[in-house]
């Protein structure tokens, strides 16, 4: 990998950056929706202060965003509050600044997509060799079978469907939540238990969610594999089974799936939002989701923003890496 | 020498409907797919023909029954029959599916005909803005478009305009591809040979050997959208008003359902959505064991 690779994938970072804070920034300002004279015109059902001070009110806070400057002045600001990783305040819970809310959320939110995604990745690509591999036993490669059936189905509908039958009829796990109502956050172990306890189903959830694309994609790519000339060559050098498995067979596959694993991140944090909003846990798709029923506006465009950007950029990162995965490509410059 | 001439007679070609049984054994995604599918459009038409779509909106029956004869489903917390809500959803949910998954598919297809066919900067500009637009999660954007609208405006078209407005880019990608190799085959330089027109080789001569492709896309398309709008809506961002399955799970998971002991409703939605996304997936998967032979699995 030369430094011309790595500066042009740089700057593809940077455009794919600008063109996500480009669309945030502009959707919004077609619309209709003034989300400051919404929420104080709330307030001002509620509380008592005149029509005309609503008005003061709201002129107060456009300046105070920088709502009332012309649009292209609004445009370089948002820009280059990015560009020093300032995503502004929050409307509802002013004065704290979006990247205090993001902070405060993102450790859950990592915590179980970390896990799930790591777990699902290793059961996926190992079934999904086994199923395409011929020497496998019968019952073995069978076993992927309902792991491909669900495939494509969201994790956040097997989580409601477990919440019925584990957590409903069984009553074998919280309903939901991050900790049994009335326990304060805590280091004591019994808490730690019951934090684990909480995100054994969304996990679980997650985790069945995408198994079954990873055993498809491994099934492929083993299949595929399996016809090489390199293979054959090793069954007749008389190998066995177990290192042809291992060193001819993973290894090769790997690479494409490592790929696959950088595209799917994306989709990846889309479900872990929507789970999270399922089973009332908190973290960033909670956080997103507060902000969209109080239209919070910097909140939502700042946690989709710092989405973009962290998968955007670990997309990056993934191929960049490619070289220690894979000698040829060290090889090959 | 013996003969090896077998009278026509003797070999019996089977029917269409055996050779198609035939290969539904060997394509058992494309099948098991195909029969929930004709499954769930079964329930719908037959629901649509036997409840009133009333009683899929608020204050219709009376709120919070278990299911019982009266309400096979159960009721819902605002007054809903849960019944007659899945049977008026998951028309909805077709609808979208259609609508966004068709006209995504139409977008990507001239997009990705034009930028293959024409080619020079048309096609540098048309794929680098799909490379970029990739890496962005597209749910997000729509987030983004779905929390600035009027939540008065959101209707069920808006919820398929929205999906369509980021969905394109993998249809172009795939028809792209396809129009380049198909460009260079000797069918077409042929054509072009003995003077078909540019728009006779387009319409006659690459469109039609596209169409496996347009319909695989479209599925994916189909599959796709109704994905996404079931996102959109199972995190508050649908039209409320409306029985859409994901309204109705947010509905359900936000009123507390099972803390309250109403088990039926968020799970009927629920589980209709996993075979509607499960059967469109082994669908998917039929296809392409169809269409690329190259995956197809030895017997």
């Amino acid at each position: 990998m030369t430094i011309f690779s790595i500066v042009k994938r740089l700057f593809f970072l940077v455009l794919v950056i600008w063109s996500a804070a480009t669309i945030t920034f502009f959707i919004p300002r077609l619309s209709s929706r003034n989300p400051i004279r919404e929420r104080f015109a709330e307030l001002s059902r509620t509380g008592g202060f005149s029509p005309a001070d609503l008005e003061v009110i709201i002129a107060s806070y456009s300046a105070k965003f920088g709502l009332d400057k012309p649009l292209w002045q609004q445009y370089t600001d948002y820009i280059s509050g990015i560009a020093r990783l300032d995503l502004g305040v929050s409307l509802n819970k002013f004065p704290k600044s979006v990247w205090e809310l993001i902070m405060e959320a993102l450790p859950w939110t990592i915590g179980l997509l970390l896990v799930t995604t790591v777990v699902s990745f290793i059961i996926g690509n190992l079934l999904g060799a086994v199923a395409a591999w011929p020497r496998a036993p019968r019952w073995l490669r069978t076993f992927a079978t309902p792991f491909v059936l669900l495939q494509g189905v969201p994790p956040v509908l097997l989580g409601v469907l477990l919440l019925f039958f584990v957590a409903f009829r069984l009553k074998a796990l919280p309903l939901g939540g991050a900790y049994s109502i009335g326990t304060q956050p805590n280091w004591s172990i019994a808490f730690v238990l019951d934090l684990l306890r909480h995100q054994i189903l969304p996990a679980v959830a997650l985790i069945f969610g995408s198994v079954g694309g990873w055993v498809l994609s491994m099934r492929g790519m083993g299949i595929t594999i399996q016809g090489e000339d390199y293979v054959t060559f090793a069954e007749h050098k008389g190998l066995a089974g177990r290192t042809i498995f291992r060193d001819y067979y993973l290894r090769n596959a790997m690479l494409p799936q490592v790929t696959g694993l950088a595209l799917a991140l994306g989709s990846v944090i889309t479900s872990g939002i929507v789970v999270e909003q399922i089973f009332g846990l908190p973290g960033l798709g909670s956080a997103l989701n507060g902000a969209i029923q109080t239209n919070d506006f910097l909140v939502i465009y700042g946690i989709v923003l710092f989405i973009t950007i962290a998968v955007a950029s670990l997309m990056v990162l993934v191929e960049l890496m490619y070289p220690l995965l894979d000698p040829r490509i060290r090889e090959g410059g | 020498m013996a003969s090896i001439a077998v009278s026509q007679g003797q070999v019996r070609q089977p029917g269409r409907l055996a050779l198609l049984l035939r290969y539904f054994r060997r394509n058992i995604s494309l099948a098991i797919g195909l029969f929930v599918l004709f499954l769930l459009v079964a329930f719908t038409v037959t629901g649509l023909l036997t409840v009133d779509p009333k009683d899929a909106y608020p204050l219709a029956v009376r709120s919070k029954q278990p299911p019982s004869l009266e309400y096979p489903l159960g009721t819902d917390f605002f007054g809903r029959n849960l019944y007659a809500a899945m049977v008026v959803g998951m028309w909805q949910t077709a609808l979208i599916g259609v609508l966004a998954g068709g006209l995504g598919t139409l977008i990507g297809t001239i997009l990705g005909f034009v930028s293959a066919y024409f080619g020079g900067w048309t096609d540098s500009t048309i794929k680098g803005i799909c490379q970029i637009l990739t890496p962005i999660p597209v749910f997000l954007i729509q987030v983004v478009i779905a929390g600035s609208l009027d939540k008065r405006d959101v209707t069920i078209y808006t919820m398929a305009m929205i999906v369509v407005l980021l969905a394109w880019m993998g249809p172009t990608l795939v028809i792209r591809s396809q129009v380049l190799t198909m460009k260079e085959r000797q069918f077409v330089s042929v054509a072009k040979l003995s003077g078909v027109s540019e728009w006779g080789v387009i319409f006659k001569e690459i469109l039609p050997n596209l169409l496996p492709f347009i319909a695989a896309a479209f599925v994916t398309q189909v599959f796709a959208a109704v994905f996404a709008a079931f996102y959109l809506a199972v995190i508050g961002l649908g039209p409320l008003r409306e029985p859409l399955l994901g309204n109705i799970v947010w509905a359900a998971q936000s009123q507390g359902a099972f803390f309250n002991g109403w088990w039926w409703w968020p799970t009927w939605p629920a589980l209709a959505m996993v075979l509607i996304l499960g059967s469109l997936a082994l669908i998917i998967m039929g296809l392409d064991e169809f269409a690329n032979p190259r995956v197809r699995r030895s017997e």
